[in-house]
């Protein structure tokens, strides 16, 4: 009888990994396949008109952090891309925690509402999903630029008496980030404080805990899966934003993705941009391993 | 579904239907620069179908053709990237210099750099890369490139500049009387000096002066001539700039593929739109001036009036050869630290 079940599971097995065979062949197909010819290229000399020549060359890495001296070739250090990634993450982990500090309430509201109205709140969540992220960032930039709505509003009820600079500031480049990529917050902690069962809190209280042991010690620690999960899906399209930055920063300051178009196009460096999208990935990556382990440890312990 | 399936069928019959044409062109142009008007009369004249899909750089462009499959007849490089395709051997030699309309081609087009005596190409539109100012915010002197490079009072933080490493250096050049794509380092370090000394009275890098202009997001901007004219037609007290230290021209010309399916009918084309009539509506549509004589009476009033189309008699543009790999790698971290 047992080994009938082992049998079946092995069948269950085999038949789930033949399900799974057209994901598995599109990812080969569309995401490791080029993503092997991102790090081969990256690994070639630049073409004289962008482009490749098949030979094996360092160069892009090298310069990643070192500079070739223009007389006499010597290599100095330059920080002038670490600053570019620092700064495209520190805009990434400040609009991440922004979002916490904004979805959380948010998603505690929507959880604490009855049942039968949650889905409504939902739908409204993702109303702004509906068009498109380049039409959204356009109207933010009719709503904050010099004649735009507020400037407009605050001239004529007489508070101010010149436009304040808004638009193509960091304060811009923010908003429109953690505007774009709240829902991605919002949804993942709802999800995880729905299921939660409210009487715990109620129990927390019966023990003469207030409302903020209850929140700190039950609440924040349940919803950590959900935080997590919002976290990492805010900071990955935060971080490699191109669009946002580029049209509410008015891009005085190159992000990541503008330093990576700009070797694409007219700075005719392909191996260069190349090693900036796989050093991209890297961190991203390792961010990614950072967030799971912590997660992790919240299991065990 | 049913509807989906109907929709789908609904499309294909469209398709059967405008096949029935005697040939075909596939055209391969830069977005928002064909006129709609232009394509009916060539479809009208020659029997012929085209399509178009547009593009939103050279180098996309040329990456697309390079890999090969594009089923694409023309193309619409401009002046560098003819070069570029020239010495890849990716342009059929369809001798324009040899068809019927040739003969209105301006003088000045024929012998440049890209495709000296027109064996390739054919010029579509012409345009200067220069600048535009709000004359109602600053009163001064507009014809010099001080204007971007070394800003009156009344512009800082008003300037938006082009989003392009090139065409701000090459400015730059023009400003300092360098030559273009200098490799001179001493030269360099002065315009590396320059750029960084005016940075902070810029307010945004962008391609679009049109709406920052109209928006009055900045009162100067570093536009092409045609983009100018469009954002005045917002904004009537903005004013082109023609600097006296001379600016970048560039060409974008209508080239024919390597092996293209339909030969005959991009050969037609070209022909086609060396006729004045017809360059001239391409300009109506585009409003940059075109390389064709006599085109200048069939163009709508405002256009053939503007002032930024109308260049002073000693004005001086300059038509760059792509700089060397050294050059633009030293651009690259020019441009790089400059926006760090």
């Amino acid at each position: 009888m047992s080994e009938l079940a082992t049998l079946q599971d092995k069948e269950d097995t085999r038949r789930h990994r033949l399900l799974a065979l057209p994901a598995i062949l599109i990812m080969i197909a569309l995401g490791l396949i080029p993503l092997m010819i991102v790090v081969v290229y990256s690994l070639m000399a630049p073409g004289e008109y962008g482009g490749v020549v098949p030979k094996f060359s360092l160069e892009a890495y090298v310069s990643l952090i070192f500079q070739r001296d223009m007389f006499d070739d010597t290599l100095t250090f330059s920080p002038a891309y670490l600053e570019i990634y620092l700064r495209t993450a520190i805009f990434g982990v400040v609009t991440t925690v922004l979002c916490v500090l904004v979805g959380f309430p948010t998603a505690y509201f929507m959880a604490t509402r009855p049942a039968d109205k949650r889905n409504i709140w939902v739908l409204l969540l993702t109303i702004p999903f509906w068009s498109n992220l380049l039409v959204r960032t356009i109207a933010v930039m009719f709503i904050i630029r010099d004649e735009g709505l507020i400037n407009t509003i605050l001239l004529d009820l007489g508070v101010i008496d010149h436009p304040i600079t808004l638009l193509y500031t960091n304060f811009a480049i923010l908003l429109g980030l953690v505007y774009s990529f709240l829902p991605f917050m919002v949804l993942p902690i709802y999800a995880s404080l729905e299921k939660f069962d409210f009487r715990l809190a109620e129990a927390g209280f019966d023990l003469y805990a207030n409302r903020f042991q209850v929140l700190t010690q039950i609440i924040i620690p349940l919803a950590k899966p959900g935080i997590v999960t919002g976290s990492i899906l805010v900071f990955v399209p935060a971080f490699g934003a191109y669009v946002t930055p580029l049209l509410l920063g008015g891009g005085s300051h190159l992000m990541i993705g503008d330093l990576i178009a700009l070797q694409f196009g007219s700075s005719r460096n392909w191996p260069l941009g190349s090693a900036f999208s796989i050093v991209l990935m890297v961190i991203v990556m390792l961010a990614l391993l950072f967030q799971l382990r912590r997660s992790g440890q919240v299991k065990h312990g | 579904m049913k509807k989906l399936t109907s929709l789908a069928i609904a499309g294909l019959l469209l398709s059967a239907s405008t096949s029935f044409a005697a040939g075909e062109l596939h055209i391969y142009n830069w977005g928002n620069y064909t006129s709609p008007d232009l394509i009916k009369k060539f479809e009208k004249q020659y029997d012929v179908k085209v399509t178009l899909d547009t593009y939103d750089s050279n180098e996309s462009m040329m990456a697309k053709v390079k890999a090969g499959g594009s089923g694409y007849d023309i193309v619409v490089p401009s002046d560098y990237a003819v070069d570029i395709m020239k010495k890849d051997g990716l342009l059929e030699a369809t001798e324009p210099n040899k068809m019927e309309n040739f003969k209105n081609m301006k003088p000045e087009m024929v012998n440049l750099y890209y495709d000296e005596g027109r064996h390739y190409t054919v010029p579509w539109q012409i345009g200067i890369t220069s600048l535009s100012v709000d004359t109602g915010v600053y009163k001064g002197d507009i014809d010099t490139w001080a204007v971007i490079f070394n800003p009156p009072a009344e512009l800082k933080g008003r300037i938006n500049v082009l989003d392009d490493m090139v065409s701000v250096i090459h400015a730059a050049e023009h400003y300092k009387g360098f030559k273009l794509c200098t490799s001179d380092k001493a030269e360099l370090k002065q315009i590396n000096e320059l750029l960084l000394a005016a940075k902070p009275a810029w307010r945004t890098f962008s391609y679009d002066g049109i709406t920052l202009l109209q928006s009055k997001d900045v009162d100067a901007s570093i536009i092409w001539d045609g983009a100018a004219y469009r954002a005045r037609a917002n904004r009537a007290t903005l004013k082109f700039g023609f600097p006296k230290e001379g600016v970048e021209g560039f060409v974008d010309n209508v080239a024919v593929l390597k092996g293209a399916k339909n030969m005959e009918n991009a050969k037609l084309f070209q022909n086609f739109i060396m006729d004045p009539e017809n360059a001239a509506m391409i300009s109506n549509f585009a409003t940059y001036s075109n390389g064709i004589t006599g085109s200048e009476k069939f163009l709508d009033k405002d256009l053939g009036a503007s002032a930024e189309l109308k260049r002073p008699a000693d004005f001086k543009v300059q038509f760059s050869p792509p700089c060397s790999a050294e050059v633009i790698e030293l651009y690259n971290k020019i441009w790089t630290n400059l926006r760090k």
